[in-house]
């Protein structure tokens, strides 16, 4: 093994599992996660729609259609749809942007072991009875210590604190990331579009989660220790819960579009075989999404009998959203039209799903946007539409694209392209299926969040093909699982660049090693793999014998200093552990936080404990000042 | 079907009906040229020039803003005209429950004010301006047919107006998510010619009637004597206990437990036997009465008009 | 103030979901079964022999979805009309550990049905038999002496009283 391989390789065994600071295997074993509980999500919907497909159905009871519904919004939002992202993301950025691992490896092995624990938590206390009913937006006061009796309430509120570190720690290392870790040359209008598109919702991660932190926590003290902020008769108010939660829920979907967004813009150049039209202005196009979606979230309220000169501007800008949005979907169409000849594969398949589906639910989302149509639309199946079509046209198609695009690199196979189009297609004819009769349900007068209706109500059959819509997803999905499965088996590595695409991620192995690139590649082009020539120039002098990076400026990417970042440890392991049982603790009493405190505290010790050798290591590679105005001016002389 | 959005039975349901029609028109076009854009871009044989490409692009940016602002301004003066301030409206108060529906039509003399359950009956023609205010949680008044819904909140009081423009039966629902049985808390709006109207008012005004045989006045004793009188009253009697639905005329009402199911002696029956089994979770309890306690229980309730 | 172990115990038994599954149970319905005897003593006096053991345990105890509708039918029934909300005013306070006629579930089961002597009405053929187990549960839990998780948390209203749960046990 060189010396490279050795420093960044991971123990063997379970300990090397538990320990890795590995950003690929962090990141794929996230994104597998997400997709379980993807999974387990669906399936709760699968039971929903048994439930709807006949009118005074009898199959599920009210009490757990409400944790059916709330827990499959609660998981899809909070467990999958944010979290892929950012899986993908940290698999991704290092990668994209040339450099070795993520800013801070060590939190991000603790913000993937958190949000594995507080998923188990939610599943786990779904089993026993004790989920979330109250929504996924869990109103007050329905969700509050009178009407909610029980823990179901508080479980679901410390399942947002879980999720919201986890979140936060994402968001801090995609920052970090890519402004300080970038190969050499790679000054900002050279990033990929996609590390701008995970740029962007991270700062929208890290504005909008604190909202919804203060929302969760002025629940828990309601419940737990009688605070009064969501009380009318002591001076509280029960709008206070949705302006806090929408300020955050709101930016919420957009955190998770943008993503999707950066994906298709990696994906379809590649298909159209040339670069994107207007970067700068998809650029500009993503900052302006991210800015004005913190200014739409009344639009969740329009119905609550707020000022209507006051909900005007929040009509105005909803709709306005919709211009960055279609700037974004013009220059991919312009990119396709100014390509060579476009070149048909599953990846854009997906993408194409995108346009189809995605732009329905845009246009849906300007009418529920209009202050006087929403009133009608509102809370109704039209909107259950909706938030399908953009969810899963605007995010889940671009990440299936993403997902046939980068399983090469990630896994070292290429998946079936056939069963790539079964897929794709299953999931496209079921989605629209399934979802599509639902704006007419809505339209019909069908609220949303019934756990049956009558025969009389005519709703029936609409019902029942939208059913049939939902199984046709789910055999989709199933699908997916076994050309995942296969493709893992079948023999025959994938080559480094299968789609002969343009961006970083593709200059290294499939999968690639531990250390991502042998040297760091010195990149001057927005699309590297296509104009420069290789081999390309690179990076000498980085120590090998302790986990070294490159940091370099923020806009321009000149070299600044070396950073060492941390080796493997079980200590992320143990501090999330220890979190996880002061949070669940906190559930039932406050002093859980006081006592939980001291095991938190005792793992973050360990975490930052200094190692012997390392240190020792440390010493060796250091330059003191002179010594290393010596070398500098002896490279210049070298040089000139 | 009584309850539709597309089908609108007054002014103000027609004005948010023609606006979306606006929208989904406006709304087609757009899909259909922008999936044709992208349908010719993938299926083109030369490339297109990049003038043409970024000329097309700035049109189809300065067009979406057009749309927009068209759209976003058309909205705003629809709001407009639907807020505009009704003149001599009816005033009723509806406080939503866990799961009913209580209204109370307010008049200027206390004698004169009617208070009812689940069904709402209103004169043609006439604006009508609802005070909405919630006892317990969130819950959204909608009637698709005459008006957007407006929510009530705990702690607030909202407003809606409604106005039919011909008789009929308008069914509407509770549409924001309140707790197990949010899927059984229908209202019904019954709107009648104004003649129609002041006659039911007055009916409803006097007391309830008076057993017509001693099976009904069994039942009346049976009433007074068991748990009904802990949460429902019935003026004329000395059952007065408000936690529940007024029943003095329930017998006049189209449907039973707020839209759970249709009024009929058989269903009263079932209903008050076992409400847990039509509606789990409701808050009236099972009541235990002998056979014949329960018929002339349910004979006497179905003569109140 | 420390956490006593049996609530410590008890916190650990709820996080474990032992105690979660019948806490979180919503029964709407219970079996009617017959009206119960009235056998329960009143008091420790008795003539002759062994008094007999309470014949009825409450079955809500553990359930907080029934002692929470206990708070409400507690507030519909007006037994705040003489109670107030557990601090007492015509009728005796409930909040603490003065017991006329006993804290058992059996005994304030009998005190509703029954009614008592200076004012207490007999409720027994106004209150359904599900229901009264669930003011009992609810009454109970007024002098803090539930289980911690299960009792109800403030109610959404003027606060008269602090919550159950934040009440200490006055058995």
């Amino acid at each position: 093994m060189s010396p490279l391989e050795q420093t960044w390789a991971d123990k063997p065994g379970i300990l090397g599992w538990l320990s890795t600071v590995d950003h690929k295997r962090i990141g794929l074993r996230f994104v597998v996660t997400t997709l379980v509980f993807f999974a387990l999500a669906g399936q709760l919907a699968a039971v929903m729609r048994l439930q709807l497909a006949r009118a005074d159905n009898h199959l599920v009871g009210p009490d757990l259609y409400n944790q059916l519904f709330s827990v499959h919004g609660t998981a899809m939002m909070f467990l999958f749809a944010v979290p892929v992202m950012e899986a993908v993301a940290l698999y991704l950025i290092p990668l994209m942007v040339g450099t070795r691992n993520v800013a801070f490896p060590r939190l991000n092995a603790y913000g993937y072991w958190l949000f594995l624990f507080g998923g188990v938590m939610l599943f786990v206390v779904f089993a026993l009875n004790i989920g979330p009913e109250a929504g996924w937006f869990n109103y007050v006061p329905l969700s509050g210590p009178e009407f909610s009796a029980g823990k179901r309430s508080d479980f679901w509120a410390q399942l947002i604190t879980f999720t919201e570190i986890s979140a936060l720690i994402g968001a801090i290392q995609i920052i970090t990331t890519a402004f300080k870790m970038r190969a050499p040359g790679m000054t900002l209008a050279r990033m990929p579009l996609f590390v701008w598109a995970m740029v962007v919702t991270s700062f929208m991660i890290v504005f909008a989660m604190p909202s919804v932190m203060l929302a969760s926590t002025f629940l828990i003290t309601d419940r737990l220790v009688s605070t009064q902020f969501y009380n009318p008769a002591e001076g509280g108010d029960v709008l206070l819960w949705q302006h806090l939660f929408w300020f955050f829920g709101h930016p919420e979907v957009y955190i998770i579009f943008v993503p999707a967004l950066g994906m298709i813009s990696e994906i379809l150049p590649t298909f159209a075989r040339r670069r994107v039209v207007g970067y700068v202005a998809m650029v500009v196009a993503l900052v302006t999404i991210a800015f004005l979606s913190f200014g739409l979230w009344v639009h969740h309220m329009f119905t609550t009998g707020l000022p209507p000169l006051g909900m005007s501007f929040f009509t105005a800008a909803s709709i306005m959203i919709a211009l960055p949005t279609g700037l974004q979907i013009f220059c991919w169409i312009a990119t396709l039209a100014t390509g060579k000849r476009v070149q048909f594969a599953a990846p854009l398949l997906f993408v194409i799903g995108f346009f189809f589906i995605f732009i329905i639910g845009g246009l849906t989302g300007v009418m529920l946007g209009a202050t006087t149509l929403d009133s009608q639309l509102h809370d109704s199946y039209f909107v259950v539409a909706h938030l399908h079509y953009v969810l899963i046209g605007g995010a889940v198609f671009p990440l299936f694209g993403g997902f046939y695009y980068w399983f090469p690199k990630l896994t070292g196979r290429m998946l079936s392209e056939r069963a790539g189009r079964w897929n794709f297609w299953l999931f496209f004819v079921g989605f629209n299926v399934a979802f599509f009769p639902m704006h007419i349900l809505g339209l019909q007068g069908m609220p949303r969040r019934v756990y049956t209706y009558s025969a009389a109500s005519g709703w029936e059959n609409l019902n029942l093909l939208s059913t049939l819509g939902a199984f046709t997803i789910a055999v989709s999905m199933l699908v997916f699982l076994v050309n995942v499965v296969m493709s893992l088996r079948r023999a025959g590595r994938a080559p480094h660049n299968p789609w002969n695409a343009a961006t970083l991620e593709w200059a290294t192995s499939s999968p690639p090693p531990a250390y991502n690139f042998a040297t760091i590649p010195v990149v001057n082009s927005r699309t590297p793999l296509w104009e420069q020539k290789f081999p390309m120039a690179e990076v000498t002098g980085l120590p090998d014998i302790l986990p070294t990076v490159l940091v370099t400026r923020l806009h321009d990417a000149e070299p600044d200093h070396v950073a060492i970042l941390p080796t493997p440890s079980l200590w992320p392991f143990l501090a999330a552990i220890a979190t996880t049982v002061m949070f669940v603790g906190s559930v039932f009493t406050p002093w859980a936080v006081v006592w939980g405190a001291v095991p938190v505290g005792i793992t973050l010790i360990g975490w930052f404990w200094p190692d012997k050798e390392e240190a020792a290591r440390m010493l060796s590679i250091e330059v003191k000042p002179s010594e290393g105005e010596a070398r500098v001016v002896a490279l210049r002389e070298a040089l000139s | 079907m009584n309850h539709q959005v597309l089908a609108p039975a007054g002014p103000l349901s027609s004005e948010i009906a023609q606006l979306f029609w606006v929208f989904v028109a406006v709304a087609a076009v757009v899909y259909l040229l922008v999936i044709g854009f992208l349908v010719a871009a993938l299926r083109r044989r030369n490339e297109a020039s990049m003038r043409t490409a970024l000329r097309t692009v700035s049109v189809a940016v300065a067009i979406t803003s057009v749309i927009l602002l068209g759209l976003g301004l058309s909205d705003f003066f629809a709001g407009r005209a639907l807020a505009a301030t009704p003149h001599d409206p009816l005033r009723v108060r509806v406080t939503a429950h866990q799961w009913w529906w209580e209204i109370e039509y307010s008049d200027a003399q206390p004698a004169r004010r009617v208070r009812t359950a689940n069904e709402l009956r209103i004169p043609t023609q006439r604006p009508i301006e609802l005070e909405l205010t919630a006892d317990d949680v969130i819950h959204s008044f909608w009637v698709p047919s005459l008006q957007g819904k407006k929510d009530l909140l705990p702690g607030y009081t909202t407003r809606l107006d409604l106005i039919a423009s011909r008789a009929g039966v308008y069914e509407g629902q509770c549409a924001e998510f309140c707790g197990f049985q949010h899927a059984h808390m229908s209202i019904d709006v019954i709107a009648l010619e104004p003649q129609a109207f002041t006659a039911w008012y007055d009916a409803q005004l006097s007391a309830a009637a008076e057993p017509q045989n001693p099976v009904a006045a069994h039942g009346r004793d049976v009433f007074l004597g068991s748990t009904c009188v802990m949460c429902h009253n019935i003026q004329g009697t000395d059952a007065s206990a408000v936690a529940g639905p007024d029943l003095t005329h329930i017998a006049s009402r189209r449907r039973l437990a707020a839209g759970t199911v249709p009024n009929n002696p058989a269903n009263l029956a079932a209903w008050i036997r076992d409400p847990q089994a039509l509606k789990p979770g409701t808050h009236m309890p099972a009541t235990q009465l002998a056979g014949d306690d329960l018929a002339a229980l349910a004979a006497y309730l179905s003569e109140l008009r | 103030m420390c956490l006593r172990f049996p609530e410590l115990a008890a916190v650990l038994l709820a996080m474990t979901g032992v105690a979660g599954c019948e806490r979180e149970q919503r029964r709407f319905s219970e079996p009617s079964g017959d009206a119960l005897t009235i056998t329960t003593p009143l008091t420790d006096i008795e003539a002759g022999g062994q008094a007999q053991p309470a014949v009825a345990k409450s079955p809500y105890d553990e359930n907080a979805f029934a002692i929470s509708e206990g708070q409400r039918l507690f507030e519909w029934f007006n037994c705040s009309g003489c109670h107030a909300h557990g601090g007492g005013a015509l009728g005796p306070a409930l909040m603490d550990d003065v017991w006329i006629y006993g804290s058992e579930p059996d005994q304030i089961y009998s005190t509703i049905v029954q009614g008592r002597p200076n004012g207490m009405p007999a409720f027994g053929a106004r209150i359904p038999r599900q229901q009264v187990w669930q003011l009992v549960a609810f009454v109970r839990s007024l002098s803090g002496g539930l289980r911690k998780d299960v009792e109800p948390g403030r109610t959404d209203s003027m606060q008269m009283r602090p919550a159950p749960s934040q009440t200490q046990d006055n058995p």
